[in-house]
């Protein structure tokens, strides 16, 4: 913390995102060229260079914000770092306020200025992302100047557990991992459990192709996530805490381990918080590639060190977990709706969203569309407001075909039917699940078959191979769907790939394989006629009988 | 078994910096996963003898040990090749065109994907989605992601690992 602040309008930040999208950019030679140039124009005291988690449309990163003002720039490079930072220099030589406030006399050569009132903007309620993008994730200081630990603090010091839980459960949660269960009574459960031992898992195995929520709140915001699982382990009772990360996400890791580090050393983490008899240390757990992890019995096992194979349930994790504890096990993103629901109240968060869908969803807008990107809309937002008009819809002006949501587990929505509103049962009743939040973009030139075909082959390649419908069903599957790409399947083979598909969601042991078929069937409902198109035309009568 | 001193003596001998690591986690069998990255990232792959060490230092069966390891897909048994080729194989960028990616590169290294050409020099593979999706299609050479790749840029990248083999060669003497 400074200790003499020059008055705010002499002090200019450029926030540059740290994030793995812009990362891939050349957004780190970005920041040190930035750094580099500020240090020779010895301006340090004046011009702050910070990294920053993501920043929102990353399709166009690498992407850099200049503060007070917030301007954003897309498409940043090393090259324009010069001339940026010359133009910042010479508005704080500036003399009149006039000539301080005019807007930034630069764009970056290949890039532009982003036009933040655009409605990929406008549109957005950041909640869980409302300091993503503005606080530095590596310095503990900036998450606490914007309130972090201050709700676990009251939580810890004025509430009971009780009270806690009650507020989630008034507050309309339901899980962000995709199945939507209710977060509040997921918690009394465990509360309710007897035992001196608990323990709470976030779940940030965020393995669905096409979905980077998690990874952005983690890399961006990482003490809102501890601090979440904090607050639900004190309502539940546990003193143990698993953050479970897939292996893929390296920046999502060194920030978390910097980030549980600096809480354990400032006493926000550890034995007796806040002068009282409450505790909670927390691990990070690297898994090793195995998408069915995120099945939450398989992670169970994963944590403890075996093959992440699934288990039938009952006992539920709130039963017997980790170690056969009584176990809570919540989402990234769960966990980062409760320090906002702690502060404003169940009363605020159970206000937005939808009769049965509370608050925000955050979503990753990819594939054929011209702005992509990281977005956090309220729920009951339409798809079509996301797609078409966040995200102004395919490029080139090709059409939209369908929009995939849920990953594996989910199906292609037509765009027949985008005026469908983002909540949970909306989603479910068109075969599809908001899952964790990856939304692709199709245009027309998307093969449904192959997308079925492509989703099956994920799902064949990460079956545990523990159950035998799962093992088997999604090899058969694929292959049908082989035989339907190269034109070799008859309507015979078409009846036999419903059926099965049918046969595998029903007798799976885990969600991987109950959900595996589904973007098959959700194909076959909407685009059934692209199947059909590829059957192998049937001998007539007549040539049968030659 | 009358291999199993020297095989120990190899193991104490070589493996000394996983100890740090051991310790930390109090030779726990929960940790297994975690020893098993950090022994990866070490020594580059999880030979015989490592997993042979590890379950002698977290007193778990061979067969605990390796079924675990073998039954996730960032474990490898073998030495990674010298230069590795990862296209990124998730939803966004199979939509954006991964395949293409995938076809020019087999034709390119002569190898099938998921294989390591038998000079050791380059392997070729795919990963299920790196959550960098806006920079689809991705492919990851080295460690390094690179966003937004064409048929044109990946084979300008391999070729360039395959001019640096053919310098490297051309300075060794041939044994």
């Amino acid at each position: 913390m400074t200790t003499h602040s020059p008055p705010p309008s002499s002090v200019l930040r450029v926030r540059c995102c740290s994030s793995a999208g812009c990362l891939a950019g050349g957004a780190a030679e970005l920041r040190q060229a930035l750094t580099t140039a500020v240090a020779r124009r010895e301006l340090q005291e004046r011009l702050a260079i910070t990294g920053v988690g993501c920043l929102g449309p990353c399709s166009q990163g690498p992407l850099l914000a200049v503060d007070p003002d917030g301007a954003l720039f897309a498409g940043v490079t090393a090259a324009d770092a010069d001339g940026l930072i010359t133009a910042l220099a010479h508005r704080l030589q500036a003399a009149s306020s006039a000539e301080r406030e005019a807007p930034l006399a630069w764009t970056p050569a290949a890039g532009e200025q982003v036009d933040t009132e655009r409605p990929f903007f406008t549109r957005q309620r950041r909640i869980v992302l409302e300091h993503c993008g503005l606080i530095d994730p590596e310095r503990i200081e900036a998450a606490i100047e914007r309130g972090a630990y201050e709700q676990l603090r009251r939580a810890v010091q004025e509430c009971t557990p009780a009270e806690v839980v009650e507020t989630i459960r008034r507050s309309g949660l339901r899980g962000r991992g995709g199945a939507g269960y209710p977060t509040g009574l997921k918690w009394a459960t465990v509360a309710k459990m007897p035992g001196e031992r608990k323990v709470v898992v976030c779940n940030a195995d965020e393995g669905d192709p096409g979905a980077f929520m998690d990874r952005s709140v983690l890399e961006g915001d990482p003490h809102r996530v501890l601090e979440g699982m904090a607050i639900a382990a004190y309502a539940v009772g546990a003193d143990r805490g698993f953050i479970y990360i897939r292996a893929e996400y390296k920046l999502a890791i060194v920030n978390l381990r910097r980030a549980i580090e600096q809480a354990r050393r400032r006493h926000l983490l550890g034995a007796g918080l806040f002068g009282s008899p409450f505790g909670f240390t927390v691990e990070l757990r690297v898994g090793a590639g195995a998408y069915v992890c995120g099945e939450e019995t398989a992670l169970i096992h994963s944590i403890e060190g075996q093959r992440g194979t699934p288990r039938p349930r009952p006992p539920y994790p709130a039963e017997a977990g980790v170690w056969g504890l009584p176990t809570l096990i919540n989402n990234v993103e769960t966990f980062a709706n409760v320090v906002p629901i702690l502060r404003e109240g169940a009363d605020w968060f159970a206000a937005i969203g939808t009769e049965g869908s509370k608050g925000t969803k955050v979503f990753c807008l990819t594939g054929n569309v011209r702005r992509g990107g990281l977005v956090e809309v309220p729920m009951g937002t339409s798809l079509a407001t996301i797609v078409a008009e966040m995200g102004e819809g395919c490029p080139d002006g090709a059409g939209i075909k369908a929009v995939q949501t849920g990953g594996p587990s989910g199906g292609c929505v037509p765009a027949s039917l985008l005026d469908t509103s983002v909540d949970y049962e909306s989603l479910k009743e068109l075969g599809t699940i908001m899952g964790s939040g990856g939304m692709v973009v199709m245009d027309h030139s998307t093969d449904m078959v192959a997308i079925a075909a492509f989703f099956m082959a994920f799902c064949r390649d990460e079956s545990c191979g523990k159950c035998v419908p799962c093992r088997a069903g999604t090899v058969q599957l694929h292959g049908l769907l082989q035989k339907h790409l190269g034109g070799d399947a008859t309507a015979a083979d078409l009846a036999q790939l419903e059926a099965l598909c049918h046969m595998v969601v029903d007798t799976s042991l885990c969600g991987l394989g109950q959900s595996a078929p589904k973007p098959v069937l959700s194909t076959l409902r909407f685009f059934r006629d692209e199947y059909v198109a590829r059957l192998r035309p049937q001998p007539t009568a007549a040539a049968a009988g030659r | 078994m009358p291999s199993a001193i020297p095989s120990a003596m190899l193991s104490s001998a070589t493996f000394e910096a996983l100890e740090p690591m051991l310790r930390r986690h109090h030779r726990s069998p929960d940790s297994l996963i975690e020893i098993l990255n950090q022994s990866q990232e070490l020594y580059g792959y999880l030979g015989d003898d490592l997993l042979r060490h590890v379950a002698r230092s977290l007193e778990l069966p061979l067969s605990r040990v390796y079924g675990t390891a073998s039954f996730y897909h960032l474990f490898r048994f073998r030495p990674p090749a010298r230069h590795s080729c990862v296209v990124c194989n998730g939803t966004a960028c199979a939509v954006k065109g991964a395949a293409p990616l995938i076809e020019a590169l087999e034709q390119e290294l002569q190898i099938d994907l998921g294989a390591c050409r038998a000079d050791g020099w380059v392997s070729l593979g795919s990963v299920r989605c790196l959550g960098t999706c806006s920079a689809a299609p991705v492919v990851v050479i080295d460690g390094e992601v690179r966003k937004h790749q064409t048929v044109g840029s990946v084979l300008a990248a391999v070729r360039g690992l395959d001019a640096e083999h053919e310098l490297e060669r051309g300075s060794e003497p041939q044994p």
